[in-house]
Order: C-alpha cells, then structure tokens, then sequence
C-alpha cells in the first residue's frame, strides 16, 4: 500500500507516494532526485545515509519515509544558504578533509549539527562526535582538522 | 539490501496501536526508533508482515524522574535520555551506560525501551535494568502489566513480551543513598558492541563499608547476568576489599561463549577484569555521594556524577 | 616548470561538488533506470540442480530473469583471465553466472530485473535453487593438501607455482647461503584475509541507443577503457559503439580494477536486450561476498645471517590463498615474492609461492597489493635477526641496506610487469635517520622505563618497504586549448579521491604557463580518451602526468611556433606566464594563448568576435602557404603517450609506539610516524591525504580486519557490524615526513604515493606489539583476545613460530 507524504527537505515542502517500506535514503535519492545523501551500508553502521531530521542528525537508511511525514529534513544540498558554501563545507575543502567524497555528506550533516550544539569542542569532543561515520580515504586526520577550522570560521563569522 | 513488504500501520493513538497488535497478533511488529529492527528488515532477517510505527504515539516520549527512580517512556530517544540531568541525578547509571550505546547518531533516534524489547545480551541497557531490579510495563488491548527485568529477558533477544502487547515504559529504580555506579566495558572499536563488559552497583553502610554491592554483566550469557557480590565485598571499604576474590564470584555464574571476536575464555578474563574496574569505580563514586539522592537534589547530583565520569 | 604550481598545496577543485552534494557517483545516474539484483549462492562448494521460477514471476514489476542457459555466445564462456602468466598453469575463470558449480558463496546464480530495486529483490526471495552441496575447500593450508578439489580438473587445488631464485655475490644458491651461514632461523608468518571495501561499491548502469545502435555505460570501475573492450568483445559490439564512463567513483583501492564484474556484462546485456536503461548498485552484503579480498598468506621462512647480522641467504616459501577463481592473474603473490626484498642486499634468496585455490571469494589486488605481506615477512625476518644477536633493530636494518651510491639496482628479480627489478633511486641511510629523529628511537628506552615505572607496558616498532610504483605499459594525454582561452585536458585513466583533476591541472598550468582555473581535467570517460590501463599500482600521476606534461609540452611549443609567427619573433625568444605568451624582456609584445588557438586554425566561418581573425579574408595567413601547413594540423592541441622502460620506486619506513593493557590486552597506538619517499611532489597536501589513508587502512589490516571463513565457507563477518573497519576513534594521529629523491625515468622526477601508506603497517605494529609484550608475534591482524591467548600459550611454555 502507497502513502502520501509530506517532508520539507531544505525548506521547500516536497509531496511523494511511497510504500510504508521506502527507506527515506531512497526516497531522497530516487523519489526526490537529492543524490548528495549516499548510501554506504543500509545497515547504520557507515553513516555516510546522515541527514538531518528535524535538526539533529539520524541514518536516512535506518528511518521509513513515511515514519517523518510531516517533518523536516535537511540533507547536504541544503547545508549551504545562498550561494556559497557553509563554515563546515568550507573546512573540509581548505583542510582535504574529504577524498572520494562518498562518505562527505554524512560527516558535514554531523558536523553541523554538533557544531551547533558544541560550537568550541575539544579533540576529544571531535572524536566522539564523527566516530559513528566511516571513512575508508582520509584516515580522518584531515577530517578532525576540518571541524576544529569550521569552528573556527563559525566563531570568526559571529564575531 | 532493501525491507520485505509489509503493510505499515501508522497509528496517532495508544488503543489504536494496541487495536492493530491485538488484531494482527504474531504477525505484528512494533516500530519506535527502528535501529536496531531496520537493520534486520534491510537484510531480510526479519519479515514481520504488519508494522506498527508508534512514531506519532502522543505521550511517549516522557522521561519522569521522582525519588523513586526514572520511567522513561517508549518514544524516548537514547539522546534525550544521557542529557536528562533529571534522570541522571536520581539514576546516574543511565548516563554513564548510554554513553556506551553505539554512536550519537544512532542515540538520537534509537529508543531505551526499544532496546530493553530488542533484549540484546550484549546491550548495555538490558544489563543496567536488569542491575538495578527494574521493570517493564507492557500494554495491550484492554489492560497493561508490569514485569520485572528478572522475568523480562527470557533468552538471546527473547522478551516476555507477548502477540498484541507493546512495552509503553521502563522504570529504573534509584539506589538508596551513598551508592555509586559504573559501566566498564571493551569493544573492537568504539561504540560496537562490547566482547565483555560490566555494571556495577555499590551501596555503602555509614562507616563507608560496602553494604550491597552488584554487577550485571554483558555479552557473557543468553540474557544480561546479574550476580550479588555483597557477600564477596563486604562488609568491609573498597580498599580492603579481596577483588580476586569477588571477580571469582562473578565469574562462577557467567558462561561466555566465543565468537569471531573473542574466546570464550578471554571474555571470562576480561569480564573478571571489567568487574573489578567497575566496581572500584562504584564504591569510589559512592563514597562521594551525597545522604540521599531525591529529586530534589538532581542539578548538584547531577554535576557530581558528571564529574565521575571522568574516573 | 614556469609558474609555482607544481609542488604546492593547491587546493582540490573537486571539493566544491562533492561538499554540496552535486558529485555523479554511479547510483545518482538513471533514475528511471530498471533494477537489476542477483540470487548468488548460499554454498561454498554445490551443484546447481535446478532453479525455479514460478513464484517470482507474480511479482509486481518484475521485468526479466536470467540464467546462464538464457546467455549468448561469447557471454555464456568464462570471463577473460586478464593477466596470464606462463606459471599460472591452471588459472580459472568464472562464468557472468554460474555454470553447474558454485565455488564461493555470494557467485551469482541468477540475474533478475525488475522495476525497482525492492521488487527485484523481492522477486530474488522467491526464486527457489536447488543445490547439490559438495565439499567446501576452506583454509590455504587445508587446500594444498589436495584432498578435496575447487576444480575438478585443477589438481592439488594449485593454480600456479613460480620459483625465483637469485644466487649470492660469490654464486651460492639461497639454500647453500643459508647452510654455510653462522646462524640460521627459520619460522612460519600468516597474514589474514582483508578487502579494499570502499564506501560506494561496485555498480553499472547501462544505456542502449536503439537507433545509433551504440551502448553508453557508466560503471564504478577503476578502468573504463578495458571494461569497454571487455563489453565490446563479450557483445559482439564494435567497440566506436560502445563509451565507458567512469563517473565520480567513492573509492577503489584495487578491488574495482577488476574487470568485467559479471555485472559489467550483463547489465549492458540486458539492457541491450530489452531496449531500456538497466542499472545495478551493489550492496554491502554483495560487496563482501562476490567482490574480491586480498592479503591472506602462510610464509615459511629460512634466513642465514653472519654475527653483525649481515644477510646471507633468504629462502620463502609462500602458500597464497587465491580464493575461487584467479582472474588477475598471479599479481599479488609476484607483488609479494619481489618486493619482500625492500630496501635490503639479501645476498641470496630463493622464493616459491603456489596459488591455491579455496572455495572463497576471489583475491585480487587491495591496495598494497601482496606488498604488506611482503614487507610483514622481511621485517619480521630482521627483527628476528636482531632479537636472536641482541643488537638494536635499526642497525641491523642499516647494516643490509643498498646505498645510495648503489642506485640503479638491480634486484635480479622479474617484477609485476614483466620487466627487471632494477630500484631507479633511493636514500634509504637517510630515510632511516630522519625516521629515528621524528619518533625518538634512541631516546625510547627512557620512555620505555618511565612507563614501566608506573606499571605501563609500551613498545616500538619499525618497518621499511620500497615500492614499485608506476607500471606499464603506458598512459596518454590530450591537451587542447580552445579560442576562448581554455585548457582541456584529457587522459584515459581513471580516478577514485586522488585528486586527479587537481594535480593534473596543476601539471597542465605549470607546463603550459596558464592560470589553473582556465584549465579543467576529464579522466576515465572513453568518449574523451580511449586510451588507457587504469588507475592500479599507484601509478596514475607517474603515468598520467607524465603523459600530460608531454602533451603539454607539444601543445607549448606548437603555441610558441605560431605565436613567434605573430610576433614577427623566434620562439625561442618567447615564454608564456598567465595565459600570455610574449617576449622575453619585452612583456608589451605578446599574444593571448586565445588568440593562438584562433590563429592555429584557420577558418572559413567565423562565429564571433575573436574568431573573425582566422577566417579567409581577415589577413591571418600568407596566401603563399597552403592554410595548414603540410604536417601539420588545425587546432591548438597535442596528445602523448608515456611509456616508462620500467617501474620507478617509491621507498619509506614506519615506526609506531604502542601500549597494552597488562589486563584487557588492549592495544593502543601511541604514536606513529611516517618517513615517505615519493620522489618529487607534485601536491604535498594531497600525497600526505594519501599517506593518512593508507595507514589508515594499514591499522585496520593490523588491530581490526579479516574476513573470517567457517569449515563451511561461510564469511561470518559480512558486515560493517562484524568487519571492523576502524573509525576516527581507532586511528592515531599520523606524523610525517618527506624526503624527496627524484625518479630518472620520467619527464617530472616523480614516483607514485597511493599505496605506501599501507604497506608496512602490520609489520610495524607487530614489531611495537612484539616489544611491548616481549612475545614473538607472528601472525597479523592482533586483537585484545589474541594478545591474550599468546600471553597464556608465553605462561605456559609453549613457543609460537615454529615452522
């Protein structure tokens, strides 16, 4: 049986019909064409899937679309307002945080939002923060350097 | 890697979750954070063929903490939970296990009841229920009940939860006072599922001896082993404590068995080892706890234990 | 090399995409695309009796089934042996779908399409096969006992079996070395099963153009040009029909230069067949069972050595556990036989390995590829040596290094590509030294005293490797500038996160004096570059690069040729910096490389304002010459091949410091460091990325990973659950350093980065674990359970390690 939804990804308000079965990672994917979100596992290990539901970050692939009907999701494509790049996005680019990049957009939906709830963390705070995401590239050096410099310009930006 | 179908049903009221489970008995299964179900339905080990999402449930996502302990609701995410300084001042337990359960990601959505239902023996929240003697209610069409942790997990992932019932609640008993608590553990990696790993409860007499003292121990048996060491410790301070002698007593009542990632025999070893940790770190924290632990004492409980956990 | 770019941190041009999520990996094309999903065998060893259908038909969207009986002609033979070797006496190929016999669970059986991916998974749970279980072959050792055979008609289970043998200075065999040898030691080293296992697995996504009669396939492959001749032939298509594309690609690291998947074939197959868009996208389930794995080795070794500690004679025997099929060939078990040698004078040495097949997932290269193996017996054969005289680890390193002065060397060897293994250059004397400085090695027994002093064990570990990098055969790249002042470069292979389109953009800016914004790179599409081998062996920026810098080079010189025409200038009088080609010491006189383009080719139609000055009447020309002169040809543009006589040899050394729990047997590492010797470089921002990532994935084959087989072939672990991939908690901050000694062989003194990291890992972790514990470890990965066990088999007299 179909379900009519309604989801708001990236602030605009998205209508789709999906089986109770549509994981929302496709339904992102497939249904409402935002790629950026990818799927590394489906069994909510690799978190690569993150997006924001409401705000804070889950596993797109471990979440039924039709379960957040009527809440919000945000997802890389939505990370940035206007037309730059936001303070994480910027730092894991100055930093080479990323490689492949498959594994990108679920450590910037992370990051952003423990950057919100923990605009100063320390090293381990970092660690703890993204150690639910794998990376098979970067051997998260970079990756950690890059949360530390999205702080960074987050603090310079406010000031 | 995709779910089996199965016809979804997305209740807004408690009867009428309670409705669908009754009608579709065996053959009905209960969503809540999905963390650990999606999984097994993505690979296809699980095929229930009515799935009764309680998402929109009202009233559920509750977190009450009073003197006597803390009942947390069946929508009550992992994360709310470890930040409740609520919780943590009457049950300090809570915070310093969750901390343990996988990663922040997956607290934020995965449930502490729906964690108890998965009944996990290598879960840290079965163990810590089971630890502090708490209970489970368990609603259904036209009644509830309360079942103890003791009779709660019956087997590997194995509930007493029956066809048509669904668990709407834990209670999580607080401990009297000068008690302490701890949760030691080792996984391969960070935030995995532990190979061995303990929870210890202390409660200290007012000469600081050890008046009661317990530990549940994880992945070590079908269900969460839950041994009184009391009688091992005490009555006597942690620093005079025989610790051999009670890691001998836990490991008398544990049968680990190996898997890919340990032997048998050095989860035995390790559990000795975590016990002992754990319970140190307990008769330490519960000799700087203060007389009694009611709720109204739970921001300076709170930062108290917060700053435990760093031992 | 006129401007700075070359040997900078530029930043990567990639990121602006793939941090905002408009990266194209396979999965985001053909959203309208049929599902494809495959029933792959349950068994590691049966008999296909029968397959049935008839539930799966019903199912709702469910668009075709196949089987091997449905496939024709060159698709129904097995897929190619892609690297024969005269040893591989017996090499094995699988079918796209099984034949009769499965040999590994996770072979695909049957192929289903249908209109989602849910429903052909639906579809798949429905289809009944029935088998006829046959005796599972588990385990390198058990194998080679020949008991019971993978292939009917491979006996003894052995696919190939090569002896090289290189005789001491004064003419004595390995064996005789070792005989006349003052001390000799012999021992056995296992190394267990791991995997590439990138983030995006593998997947292919086909698009048949009914009226053109051509296929366009997108496929997450790490060489698009071979999996387009591997579809042309297997189809029956002339290859101008077919284009490849390798789009944005979330990792490789060996295990997608494999080629054709079963899938490569058979999705474009189908597609063909039933005139729609058909793609597949492997899960991790899929990934684990019917990719490819690696390392997996049983090495008995016998070393003499003299009182210092000299090496006189090395004798290796290696058991390589191949899995099920061998379709690449003996690379890995080549890899490892030659490149064990490192950075050492062996005096003599003799090694053998057998291929032996298993009823497993196939082996094939994963990053590293055989060299971790390799490195893990020669450093453990040192270290041996140095424990048993009782002289410090590195000195007995220093004693068997080659020298500087030493270079080229030939090893006496046939490496990988069939060629000398001859190291082209090397500092090895100074690599150590700078090693030892950025660890603390002289000042660790201090260290090592102070923990003891609080009751903390610690130990250190060293390990050296050298690496050939950059095979053959070869590499292309074109280099075109258009009127509008742009660079577009091309070249065949292929990219996976390296940052390809950066460094060779910062090749391109360098050699041909042009901004580096006006410069963009395509790679892995055959539509731009047919050309190619691939991106393997850490070869991409020797090859690639080097083809590119000689294209550019082409491309300048034709540019400096016209413009001195221009100029009324001898072009040797002429430079180009920021796009401007002029004369030295007299910037006013100078041209646009824009206008160049325009000039060099001459045109009748003019389209817009710059190009009216190469049309007919606009004066450009001389009407004494024809327009374009004889040998020559229109357009701003060049293509060149790069095509070294040999591999060139990348070298470093690792060191880490652990810590063991005297309790829970943890292992943490403390600290690691990292000398790299990759010649020049061309961005050291990206060649440090590389090395993080490697010792990244080092650690995991060390502390973490294996793929864990039961008697019944079974993979226990086939899931990011249970193969434990490290996180950001498991992996230690990594300290480098960079000594750069230029290769000879190629035109930018470059050598190749992507490996190294990984290779010595597991041979410097034991060796730090070894110290720690003062137990022999000789068997890798290690875990809390296993350090465990080795301290209860030290308590109760039993010695591992005997051969």
């Amino acid at each position: 049986m179909n379900h009519a939804i309604t989801l708001t990804v990236n602030g605009v308000v998205r209508e789709v019909t999906v089986p109770g079965r549509r994981l929302l990672s496709d339904c992102l994917r497939h249904d409402l064409g935002l790629t950026g979100t990818h799927v590394g596992c489906e069994h909510g290990v690799c978190g690569a899937c993150t997006v924001l539901l409401d705000g804070e970050p889950v596993r797109s692939c471990l979440t039924f679309a039709v379960t957040v009907d009527g809440h919000e999701i945000t997802t890389v494509e939505g990370l940035a307002s206007g037309g730059g790049l936001s303070p994480v996005q910027r730092a894991f680019s100055e930093c080479h945080g990323l490689q492949c990049g498959f594994c990108t957009p679920g450590f910037l939906c992370t990051v952003t939002a423990f950057l919100r709830e923990n605009p100063a963390p320390d090293h381990e705070e970092v660690v703890e923060a993204i150690s639910g995401n794998l990376c098979r590239c970067t051997g998260y050096q970079n990756i950690v350097k890059a949360v530390h410099r999205a702080a960074e310009i987050q603090a310079e930006e406010a000031g | 890697m995709k779910p089996p179908p199965f016809d979804y049903h997305g209740p807004v009221t408690l009867d009428e979750a309670l409705g669908v489970l009754a009608e579709t008995g065996p053959d009905g299964k209960v969503l809540a954070g999905g963390q650990s179900l999606i999984p097994l339905l993505n690979m296809r080990l699980a095929a229930p063929a009515h799935l009764v999402d309680i998402n929109r449930l009202p009233g559920l996502d509750t977190i009450e903490a009073g003197p006597g302990g803390v009942r947390v609701g069946a929508l009550a995410r992992h994360a709310a939970v470890e930040r409740s300084a609520a919780a943590a001042a009457v049950q300090p337990l809570l915070g310093q296990a969750l901390r343990l359960v996988a990663h922040p990601v997956i607290r934020n959505r995965g449930t502490v009841v729906g964690s108890l239902v998965h009944a996990d023996p290598s879960a840290e929240m079965p163990a810590v229920l089971a630890l502090l003697g708490g209970s489970v209610r368990l609603a259904r069409r036209g009644g509830e009940r309360e079942v103890p942790a003791e009779e709660f997990f019956t087997g590997p992932m194995e509930s007493a939860l029956l066809p048509g019932e669904m668990a709407v609640s834990a209670f999580f008993p607080a401990l009297p006072g000068r008690s302490g608590t701890a949760f030691r553990e080792l996984a391969r990696r960070h935030g995995d599922y532990a190979m061995a790993g303990v929870a210890a409860a202390v409660t200290l007499d007012d000469d600081f001896r050890i008046a009661a003292a317990r530990v549940a121990c994880v992945s070590v048996g079908p269900v969460p082993v839950v041994v009184d060491v009391t009688a091992a410790c005490g009555p006597r301070p942690a620093a005079s404590v025989d610790w051999d002698a009670v890691a001998a007593a836990v490991l008398d009542r544990i049968e680990p068995e190996a898997d890919i990632h340990a032997t048998a025999e050095y989860r035995r070893h390790l559990t000795g080892v975590l016990a002992v940790r754990a319970l140190r770190d307990a008769a330490r924290e519960a000799s700087e706890d203060p007389e009694a632990s009611d709720a109204s004492d739970a921001s300076e409980a709170s930062e108290a234990s917060e700053g435990e956990e760093g031992a | 090399m006129t401007t700075k770019l070359f040997g900078e941190p530029v930043r990567r041009r990639e990121d602006a995409r793939l941090v905002t999520g408009q990266g194209r990996y396979l999965d985001d094309h053909g959203r309208d695309a049929l599902a494809a999903a495959f029933v792959r065998s349950p068994h590691a060893h049966a008999r296909i009796l029968d397959v049935d259908v008839s539930d799966a038909v019903d199912v709702d969207g469910l668009v075709a089934i196949y089987t091997w009986e449905d496939l024709p002609g060159a698709l129904a033979e097995p897929l190619p042996l892609l690297i024969p070797h005269p040893a591989l006496t017996h090499g094995r190929t699988a079918y796209p779908l099984a034949r009769e016999v499965v040999r590994h669970v996770g072979e695909p059986v049957v192929m289903v399409v249908a209109r989602d991916r849910y429903l052909a998974e639906d579809a798949c749970a429905l289809i009944r096969v029935d088998y006829e279980i046959l005796k599972p072959v588990v385990g390198v050792e058990e194998a080679a006992q020949g008991v019971h055979l993978v292939h009917d008609d491979v006996p003894g289970n052995v696919g190939a079996n090569l002896v090289q043998e290189v005789p001491s200075p004064s003419g004595l065999s390995a064996r005789e070395a070792i005989e006349a040898a003052p001390h000799t030691l012999a021992f056995r080293l296992d190394i267990e099963r791991s995997a590439s296992t990138p983030l995006e697995g593998r997947g292919v996504y086909a698009r048949w153009d009914a009226d053109d009669e051509s296929l366009r396939v997108y496929s997450s492959t790490q060489t698009s040009t071979s999996v387009r001749m591997a579809i042309a032939t297997k189809l029956g298509l002339p290859l101008p029909k077919v284009e490849v594309i390798a789009p944005d690609v979330g990792g490789g690291f060996g295990v997608k230069i494999v080629h054709p998947w079963p899938e490569e074939v058979l999705v474009p197959w189908a597609a063909r067949l039933l005139g729609r868009e058909v793609k597949w996208t492997e899960d991790r389930r899929e990934h684990f069972v019917s990719s490819a794995h690696e390392r997996g080795q049983v090495q008995y070794v016998r070393v003499g050595f003299d009182d210092d500690g000299r090496l006189l004679g090395l004798d290796v025997t290696i058991l390589h556990d191949h899995g099920a099929y061998t379709p690449y060939g003996i690379i890995v078990p080549i890899i490892t036989s030659t490149q064990l040698l490192g950075p050492y004078k062996v005096g003599a040495y003799r090694v053998e390995f057998s291929s032996i097949y298993t009823n497993t997932v196939q082996v094939t290269p994963y990053r590293g590829a055989g060299r971790p193996q390799g490195v893990f017996c020669m450093e453990r054969t040192i270290d041996r040596i140095a424990a048993f005289l009782g002289r410090d680890r590195t000195e007995v390193r220093a004693l068997n290094f080659i020298q500087p002065g030493e270079f080229p060397y030939d090893q006496g060897l046939t490496f990988q590509d069939g060629r000398p293994l001859i190291y082209d250059s090397g500092d090895y004397p100074e690599s150590l030294r700078m090693l030892k400085e950025l660890i603390g090695w002289d000042a660790f027994p201090e260290a090592r005293a102070r923990a003891a002093a609080e009751g903390r064990r610690i130990g250190i570990g060293i390990g050296c490797y050298v690496e050939g990098t950059g095979v053959g055969p070869y590499e292309g790249g074109h280099v075109q500038i258009t009127s509008d002042g742009r660079v577009h470069v091309s070249t065949g292979l292929t990219s996976q996160g390296q940052g390809h389109e950066t460094v060779f953009a910062q090749i391109a800016a360098t050699e041909l004096g042009v901004p580096i914004e006006k410069v963009s790179v395509v790679t892995g599409d055959t539509r731009r570059f047919g050309y190619a081998v691939g991106t393997f062996a850490s070869r991409a920026a020797v090859m690639s690069g080097s083809a590119i810098a000689l294209a550019c080079r082409k491309v300048r010189e034709k540019a400096l040729r016209i413009a001195a025409d221009a100029l009324e200038a001898d072009p040797r009088d002429l430079e180009i910096s920021d796009g401007l080609v002029h004369v030295v010491g007299t910037p006013s006189a100078s041209i646009p490389l824009a206008t160049v383009a325009v000039l060099s080719n001459p045109l009748r139609y003019a389209f817009d304002e710059e190009t009216q000055r190469a049309t007919q009447f606009a004066g450009s020309s001389s009407p004494d010459r024809p327009p374009v002169s004889e040998g020559d040809e229109p357009g701003l543009e060049g293509r060149d091949y790069y095509s070294p006589v040999r591999s060139t040899f990348a070298s470093g050394m690792h060191a880490a410091v652990v810590e063991t729990d005297p309790e829970t047997a943890e292992i943490k590492i403390l600290r690691y460091a990292v000398v790299h010797d990759c010649g020049r470089l061309i961005n050291p921002m990206i060649v440090e990325g590389q090395i993080h990532g490697g010792v990244a994935q080092g650690v995991g084959g060390a502390l973490y990973e294996k793929m864990v087989y039961d008697e019944h072939g079974q993979l226990l672990n086939a899931s990011f659950m249970d193969f434990l991939m490290p996180y950001a908690t498991e992996v230690p901050r990594i300290e480098t350093a960079h000594l750069e000694t230029p290769s000879p062989l190629n035109p930018l003194g470059i050598k190749g980065a992507g490996e190294a990291g990984v290779i010595p890992v597991s041979a410097v972790i034991a060796a730090a674990v070894e110290d720690a514990e003062g137990i022999v470890v000789d068997r890798m990965p290690i875990s809390p359970s296993d350090l465990h066990a080795l301290r209860q088999a030290r308590d109760a007299g039993i010695t591992p390690g005997a051969p």
